[in-house]
């Protein structure tokens, strides 16, 4: 639908309710993936990190990843889940070739966590529970590649490639159940509940979770129902969408709000909604449809017969539950006051979801005002002109070495500014750039007393008038040998020599 | 010289081995030579790795020689059911869809067999996928009882079984899912063992059904196949469902087999109504043999019995249709493109169609029935309820009996092609075989004699508790030795001879 048959937010929200859900996928960085010992890797050769297992060859069999099932458990616990004391795996039968048996080894009737919530804070520092039906383990599927047609999709692709170094990576699904009452929120709430997810499995450091290489991905649930007049019963929920794959905070929230005033278009004009996955469009910022989806899927669920229920001990629960980090709302509590921002400029940072690059970045060396400056600053005009996410344009290490060369002497701020493109630029950390461009601040005397001399006697006028002690005369000259250093020079070492040099050459 | 190997037991060419009065390289030639010589007419056979099993028996002559302790059966040639994946050898389960795949990792009972210095000789034949009690739905063409070659050597293992009686091989490697190694062994009289679930590693047994697929030894004296239980019977970390139990010696248990003061229990609902007479006969001789021996013999009832068929028909076939998903010419095996072309979708639907035999695709559209929703409850839901009361059947029965004894299937060999066009029919020929694999306990079919009307080969199982396996091989080794008494010998020293089955054959043609 093109934008400008979209309704208006504000309207759409007059008449609709938008109900959400979430199921949010987790990759986790164990070493091996969930049901074979090939290496867990992000980045191989195509087809490198597999066993017989991970090809579903004949006669190869599944065997649990102990340390999936105690990261799933502690996640299960972080989300405020009950963990099952005994849960079985399921397989969910559907030909694809990404799904190298045709089958997915995931939890049905069983997840190893269920009954949790998650408090989720707003940019208005409102919080608001979102309430989890589950989180269950399963395997990753292999990657297609479509090749030969014009949409990258299967479909009108002359063939496809097939790599399954991600099949049987272990994945956590999170599902969270209908959530009512967002209204006007419902696109801020998606992204920050998403958000949340995110900080909480970064503490937990049981996932990279990089959304933009699918670490962490969401499929987004939309529906709306018509507001019910006074004393009219609630409508019953309408038909739902599944934004599929949304693989950025700032998409989240454009699919969401997309899919609000898509489907109140439609439905205002009397049109109905079709239930089906949709595809996002990052470019367009728009959905598309994608496959009719129906609840009477059948996957023909069954118990995996290849795997024993997991019975993980009461003392192992207790024992991982002991060992949680603190829940995000009192971490940003915590880091608000190490930091010592102002409310504002804490919210700034919550709310653009850098709290975690800005951890990093510390953590990295760089001071709380410096890391708060790069990241609210300059990297986030970058991430807005760009349409990108800031996170995925550089890494808190580079902008704490930046910043610690600025603090150094080496670079100025103008300086600085330029190494970071060249670092978003892919051409390497901060200091390779400094070295490449040669870019660093001019600090060797020699080379700035040479240049003032020479421009202190090709100013005569102006060499009369420091010594008669006119200091602010010395503006020309300062100009003049910046100019010669190409800018490369501290201005205030240069003004000092200048006034210096003024009373011997 | 080569005649004699042949007819050595597994044990009795270990001794000679390890005596150095005969060489592997001898031995295993021996076999090739005599599957060279008749499985023209067994058809046992779908692959002999004649290289690899003298290059094989090579190393282990070698290692003999510089003064290495090797294990009991080492140098001895084994065959191996074409369900075990072999990295030297094709596998196709007897499949058309996996012709020609040669798998890049061994089964662990394979990896097993080769560290005992066991020469594995070959492929045999089986009933696609496993599926059937006769071979006579492997792609490849059925195989033929040795004792008379117009019949079936049972299924699905019917290949190691006549390759056992045939003497091609001493000793085998089977897979059991509702009786895949003991009807093969009543019907050829040999010996075939299931061990108890999870007590042998299933990693690299192509699946059938995952929850009651067992893999096990074939032989033809009762001290081989504990020899063989002995070595496969080991904990695997690549199978999650591997037991990790500290198992007694098998082949201890029949050097000193006692079967005085031990309980037999006689299954009443596996004694008298549809079993044939002569194997009624053998049945009832061979349980007055243990008696007199000092065994106490009981009747057990087990009344759910009657409904472990139906349950087994429906839980081995759902579990199959899932397992059978991943043959879809993406990875491996056969690849069929429809003509002009098509989407994926439509090549695997066709390499399916083209690769699968009726059998297979009769049980994947049975089973993914059975899954689906609105069915599933009444179907596989129901099936599990009586594998629970199955199983309850067993505990009651070993609450009073060591051991329980049936015959292991209703009837003699039935003549190829009888069944072929019943399915029914041949299911019910699993009727003793099947309670076993629902219950997951271990069970044992030895020879127990020839039936009067027919002449042909008829076995007696016993079935002990889950990780009692020994009982098994201390009531077989018993009841062999009695009956070995008796007749003088070896069953299959009363077969008649091959060659001469295969010439008159030939000349009737």
């Amino acid at each position: 639908m093109a934008r400008a048959e979209l309704m208006d937010f504000d309207k759409a929200l007059e008449l609709f309710e938008p109900v959400m859900g979430f199921e949010v996928h987790v990759e986790l960085n164990t070493k091996t993936k969930m049901f074979s010992d090939a290496p867990n890797v992000f980045g191989s050769e195509p087809n490198t990190n597999i066993t017989p297992t991970c090809l579903g060859l004949p006669g190869s069999l599944p065997v649990v990843n102990a340390q999936a099932v105690r990261y799933s458990i502690s996640l299960g616990l972080a989300l405020g889940c009950e963990i099952a004391p005994s849960s079985r795996f399921a397989r969910k039968n559907y030909f694809y070739p990404d799904t190298p048996k045709n089958y997915q080894i995931s939890q049905f009737d069983e997840p190893i966590a269920f009954e949790g919530s998650v408090d989720v804070e707003l940019s208005d520092g409102s919080i608001v529970s979102v309430p989890i039906e589950r989180a269950h383990m399963e395997e990753d599927a292999g990657k297609l590649t479509h090749v030969g047609g014009s949409t990258g999709r299967i479909q009108g692709a002359e063939y496809s490639l097939v790599d399954y170094n991600r099949a049987g990576v272990p994945l956590v699904e999170i599902v969270t159940k209908p959530i009512y009452g967002a209204e006007h929120s419902s696109p801020e709430l998606a992204k920050a509940y998403v958000s949340t997810i995110r900080d909480i499995v970064v503490s937990l450091g049981i996932s990279d979770a990089k959304m933009e290489r699918g670490n962490l991905r969401c499929d987004a649930n939309v529906s709306l129902r018509p507001r019910a007049a006074a004393g009219e019963p609630v409508a019953p929920l309408g038909t739902r969408t599944e934004t599929k794959n949304v693989n950025s905070l700032r998409s989240v929230e454009r699919a969401v709000r997309y899919e609000i005033q898509r489907q109140a278009a439609i439905l205002a004009k009397g049109g109905s909604i079709t239930q089906e996955t949709r595809h996002w469009h990052e470019d367009t910022g728009e959905t598309s449809a994608g496959r009719p989806k129906s609840d009477a899927d059948d996957y023909r669920y069954f118990p995996e017969p290849d795997l024993l229920p997991v019975v993980p001990s009461a003392e192992l629960i207790e024992e991982l539950r002991s060992a949680l980090p603190e829940p995000p709302a009192a971490r940003r509590r915590r880091l608000k006051a190490e930091w010592g921002f102002t409310d504002l400029e804490f919210q700034d940072i919550n709310n653009a979801g850098l709290l975690t690059e800005i951890t990093e970045t510390v953590a990295a060396g760089a001071t709380p005002a410096a890391a708060r400056k790069w990241w609210t600053g300059e990297i986030a005009r970058i991430a807005n002109t760009s349409d990108a996410d800031a996170a995925s344009l550089v890494s808190p290490a580079d902008v704490a070495a930046l910043a610690n060369l600025v603090d150094a002497g080496t670079l100025t701020d103008r300086l600085a500014r330029q190494v970071l493109e060249g670092v978003i630029a892919g051409e390497g950390t901060p200091q390779e750039v400094v070295d490449a461009r040669g870019l660093a601040v001019v600090s060797d005397d020699g080379a700035l007393i040479a240049a003032i001399d020479e421009a202190l006697l090709g100013q005569p006028d102006v060499l009369a008038k420091i010594r008669d002690g006119k200091v602010q005369a010395a503006g020309a000259v300062i100009g003049a040998v910046m100019k010669a250093m190409k800018g490369q020079a501290d201005a205030a070492r240069v003004r000092e020599l200048v006034l210096e040099r003024a009373q011997q050459v | 010289m080569s005649d004699d190997i042949i007819r050595l037991s597994a044990s009795e060419l270990g001794e000679r081995l390890a005596a150095h009065e005969i060489s592997a390289v001898e031995a295993t030639q021996a076999s090739l030579d005599r599957i060279a010589a008749v499985d023209g007419g067994v058809n046992a056979f779908l692959h002999v790795a004649t290289d690899a099993a003298l290059t094989a028996a090579r190393d282990i002559d070698r290692r003999r020689g510089s003064g290495e302790k090797l294990g009991p059966l080492a140098g001895v040639p084994i065959a191996v059911k074409d369900v075990l994946v072999t990295t030297d050898m094709p596998t196709t389960a007897g499949s058309r869809i996996l012709e020609g795949w040669v798998p890049p990792y061994d089964a662990t009972s394979v990896r097993l067999v080769r560290e005992a210095g066991l020469i594995p000789i070959g492929k045999t034949n089986m009933d696609e996928f496993a599926m059937g009690s006769s071979t006579e739905h492997s792609a490849y063409g059925p195989t033929h009882n040795p004792w008379a070659l117009d019949r079936i050597p049972g299924g699905s293992g019917g290949g190691s079984a006549a390759a056992v009686a045939a003497f091609e091989a001493p000793i085998a490697l089977g897979s059991d899912t509702g009786g895949s190694i003991r009807q093969p062994a009543h019907v050829t009289g040999t010996v075939g063992v299931k061990p108890t679930y999870g007590a042998v590693s299933r990693y690299g047994a192509i699946a059938m059904a995952s929850s009651l697929d067992q893999i096990g030894p074939v032989s033809r004296t009762v001290l081989d196949s504990a020899l063989l239980h002995d070595i496969i019977g080991k904990h695997d970390h690549h199978d999650s469902t591997s037991l990790r139990d500290r198992w007694p010696s098998m082949a201890e248990a029949v050097r000193t087999a006692d079967v005085s003061g031990m309980r037999i229990g006689v299954i009443r609902q596996l004694d008298g109504e549809g079993f044939q007479q002569g194997v009624l006969d053998r049945f009832h001789e061979s349980l007055a043999l243990l008696e007199k021996a000092g065994a106490e013999i009981v009747e057990v009832n087990t009344p759910n019995f009657e409904y472990a068929i139906s349950a087994y028909y429906l839980i081995m076939p759902a579990e199959a249709s899932s397992n059978l998903a991943k043959f879809d010419s993406v990875r491996f095996g056969l690849r069929v493109t429809p003509e002009g072309g098509g989407t994926v979708e439509d090549v695997m639907a066709a390499t399916r169609e083209a690769g699968f035999g009726a059998e297979v695709k009769r049980r994947i559209i049975l089973g993914t029935y059975a899954l689906s929703a609105g069915y599933y409850d009444a179907y596989y839901g129901s099936a599990q309820k009586v594998r629970t009361l199955v199983q309850r059947d067993f505990n009651a029965a070993f609450a009073q009996v060591d051991v329980v004894a049936s015959p292991t299937a209703p009837t003699t060999a039935f003549k190829l092609g009888e069944k072929s066009d019943d399915p029914m029919a041949m299911y019910l020929n699993d009727i003793a075989t099947i309670p076993a694999n629902l219950a997951g306990v271990p069970g044992i079919s030895l020879p127990a004699g020839l039936a009067a009307e027919d002449g042909l080969p008829v076995g007696i199982q016993f079935v002990a508790p889950a990780r009692a396996d020994e009982r098994l091989y201390t009531v077989g080794g018993a009841l062999e030795k009695l009956l070995e008494a008796e007749w003088g010998g070896r069953l299959l020293d009363q077969a008649p001879d091959l060659t001469q089955l295969i010439a008159a054959q030939e000349g009737a043609r």
